[in-house]
């Protein structure tokens, strides 16, 4: 028996945290094989291949998997799913529209967002945005999970997996892609930024959120985050939100800037290497996850942490 | 046009909840519960498609005890037309609900469910794509924006790195994100009318459905706290702090 790894990609390059997914995929001690569809996907899968750990990439290619609608993606991770031991995918938008709907029509259960995967088929997973920790069982034949991949290191290079097709089941055609608006960024992503500065609703407007934020995020090479205060309010696109019903991250340095604190922003950063905290309030909750606090006036204090680094 | 919402009592998000001390399971005896925010955002954005003259019917489901009743209310209160409870005491996990689901879908014949995409309790988010295939359906998850044109839902999904819009056939399953809507306020006079109104209740027995829990929850416990921190005093200090971390380099 092997682990399957539903492997996310852009059309263009693998997703840097599918490394990330090929470390947890190791415990199990089995052969790892790659899942990647999509249109034309030669180059991603030499990439692939290249992962260290990694066995066999499978390739499929049709041009109805250009654009990786969830009910296409299911059908094939249920083709090729029961002579598989483990399906993973990375806890991201992706395989959490795919992996259920693959496991229903399984008819087993499935493990969202691991952050630990312990012997026996259990595992550790955040519930009540991750002011608990659930130690979960799982005596599903087929173990379908998602992983944190914060919490798994990168597989480095170095492998030569070898790589095979598998033809595509017909494409499901109840859905149709329509168009996609890409928040273009020369930023590092903020899923694999090194630094993320981070910014809430005490910005004021999506002017200063600029303003005051860009400049130190630039200085330090850093990925922008948000509070859903800030995306809701207009401030930030929604792509950014950092938290229970955002994104994850765990970069070395967070800088959280006019930032609450709320348990479920904290869900999308407690991980993190640092914390830094910049906040008027001396009894803002974001100071009990902070390595470094500041309480100071945002506005005051962003300029002058821009200036003085160099 | 029939819509089927489904609704969870949860938690309220603003409790901080407990570990009971054998550390079994958490203690939620006696504390507030409310319907899950992202199913209000549902409940909301059937409401408007019935507002704007799409939808003729919206039923709101809810799988669980009779305490369940509250959050019905709260959805007959916001406007949902009638309420199904569907009771059982036995728990619920995604894949289990979803077989629910799927049979009070075949009796109600709904054009589209809506389902909130991720419940706040167990944050699982995998019951609207469990339901969509189990029904065969399409599926549009994590909606910021929803338009019936045709037979067709036209949908933004909110996803890494942006949004993408796509249509699914109806019917279909669709999964709320909070952006979907801002959901309105329920008035204390529409609470009392719906208090009123009927609840149909029905055993999850009678369904005919494999609720049994697949997963076992071993323990739960606290998440790694962090090591305290230190206050500093001024962009300086910050400066020189970050700078023996080896953040600056
Ligand atoms: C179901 C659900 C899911 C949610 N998911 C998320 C999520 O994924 N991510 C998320 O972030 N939130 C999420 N939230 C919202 C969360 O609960 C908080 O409301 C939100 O994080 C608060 O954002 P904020 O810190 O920007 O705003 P506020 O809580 O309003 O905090 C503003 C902070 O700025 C400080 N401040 C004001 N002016 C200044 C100044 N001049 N200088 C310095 N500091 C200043 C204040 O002291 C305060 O601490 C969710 C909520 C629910 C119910
Ligand atoms: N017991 C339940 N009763 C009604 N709806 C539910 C129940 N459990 C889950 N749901 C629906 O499924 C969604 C996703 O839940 P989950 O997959 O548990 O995160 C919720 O937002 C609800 O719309």
């Amino acid at each position: 028996m092997s682990v399957l790894i539903l492997a996310e990609h852009d059309g263009i390059a693998l997703n840097p945290a599918v490394n990330h997914a090929v470390t947890a995929a190791q415990h199990w001690g089995m052969p790892v094989h790659l899942l990647i569809a999509g249109n034309d996907t030669n180059v991603i899968a030499q990439a692939a291949a290249e992962i260290s750990g990694v066995a066999r990439v499978i390739r499929v290619d049709a041009a109805h998997l250009e654009h990786a609608l969830a009910e296409d993606l299911a059908n094939i991770v249920v083709a090729l799913g029961r002579d598989y031991q483990v399906i993973l995918g990375v806890h991201g938008a992706y395989a959490r529209n795919v992996l259920p709907r693959a496991a229903a029509l399984l008819d087993v259960a499935m493990v969202s967002d691991a952050v630990e995967i312990l012997p026996g088929n259990t595992y550790v997973r955040p519930v009540y945005a991750g002011s608990v920790y659930s130690t979960v069982q799982n005596d599903e034949a087929i173990q379908i999970v998602t992983v944190r991949s914060s919490r798994f290191k990168a597989a480095g290079l170095g492998g030569s997996a070898e790589i095979v097709t598998f033809d595509a089941p017909p494409a499901f055609g109840k859905s149709r892609w329509i168009g996609r608006t890409h928040q273009h960024s020369d930023r590092p992503a903020l899923g694999s930024a090194r630094i993320v500065v981070s910014g809430g609703r005490s910005l004021g407007s999506a002017e200063k959120f600029d303003a005051v934020l860009t400049p130190l995020a630039d200085k330090l090479d850093a990925a922008l985050g948000a509070t859903r205060a800030a995306v809701d309010a207009g401030y930030a696109p929604n792509d950014i939100q950092v938290g229970q019903t955002g994104v994850v991250v765990a970069p070395d340095l967070y800088i959280a800037v006019g930032v609450s604190g709320a348990v479920q922003h904290t869900y999308g950063m407690k991980d993190s290497k640092i914390v830094v905290a910049i906040n008027q309030d001396p009894d803002a909750p974001i100071f009990q996850v902070a390595d470094y606090g500041l309480v100071a006036d945002l506005f005051d204090a962003v300029p002058k942490l821009t200036a003085a680094i160099h | 046009m029939k819509i089927l919402v489904a609704v969870k009592r949860v938690v309220d998000h603003n409790i901080q909840v407990r570990i009971k001390p054998d550390g079994s399971d958490v203690d939620i005896a006696g504390v507030k519960m409310s319907i899950n925010p992202f199913d209000e955002n549902a409940v909301e954005e059937a409401l408007r498609l019935k507002e704007r003259g799409i939808a003729t019917e919206i039923v709101a489901v809810s799988f669980g005890t009779a305490a369940n009743q509250d959050v019905l209310r709260h959805a007959l209160a916001m406007g949902a037309d009638r309420a199904l409870l569907v009771e059982t005491e036995s728990e619920l996990q995604p894949l289990g609900v979803a077989k629910l689901l799927k049979a009070v879908v075949e009796r109600v014949q709904p054009d589209i469910v809506l389902l909130g995409k991720q419940a706040i309790d167990d944050d699982a988010g995998q019951t609207g794509q469990m339901l969509a295939a189990l029904l065969g359906v399409g599926q549009g998850t994590f909606i910021s924006s929803l338009d019936i044109e045709g037979d067709e839902a036209i949908v933004t999904r909110e996803i890494d790195g942006g949004t993408e819009q796509v249509a699914v056939k109806l019917p279909a399953v669709l999964t709320a994100d909070l952006r979907l809507n801002d959901p309105r306020f329920v008035k204390l006079p529409n609470l009392m009318m719906a208090k009123k109104k009927p609840i149909e209740t029905l055993s999850a027995a009678e369904l005919g459905a494999d609720i049994a829990p697949r997963l076992k929850q071993v323990k739960v416990s606290e998440p790694p706290a962090r090591k305290p921190g230190i206050r500093v005093n001024d962009v300086q200090e910050l400066i020189a702090k970050l700078h023996e971390e080896g953040m600056l380099s």
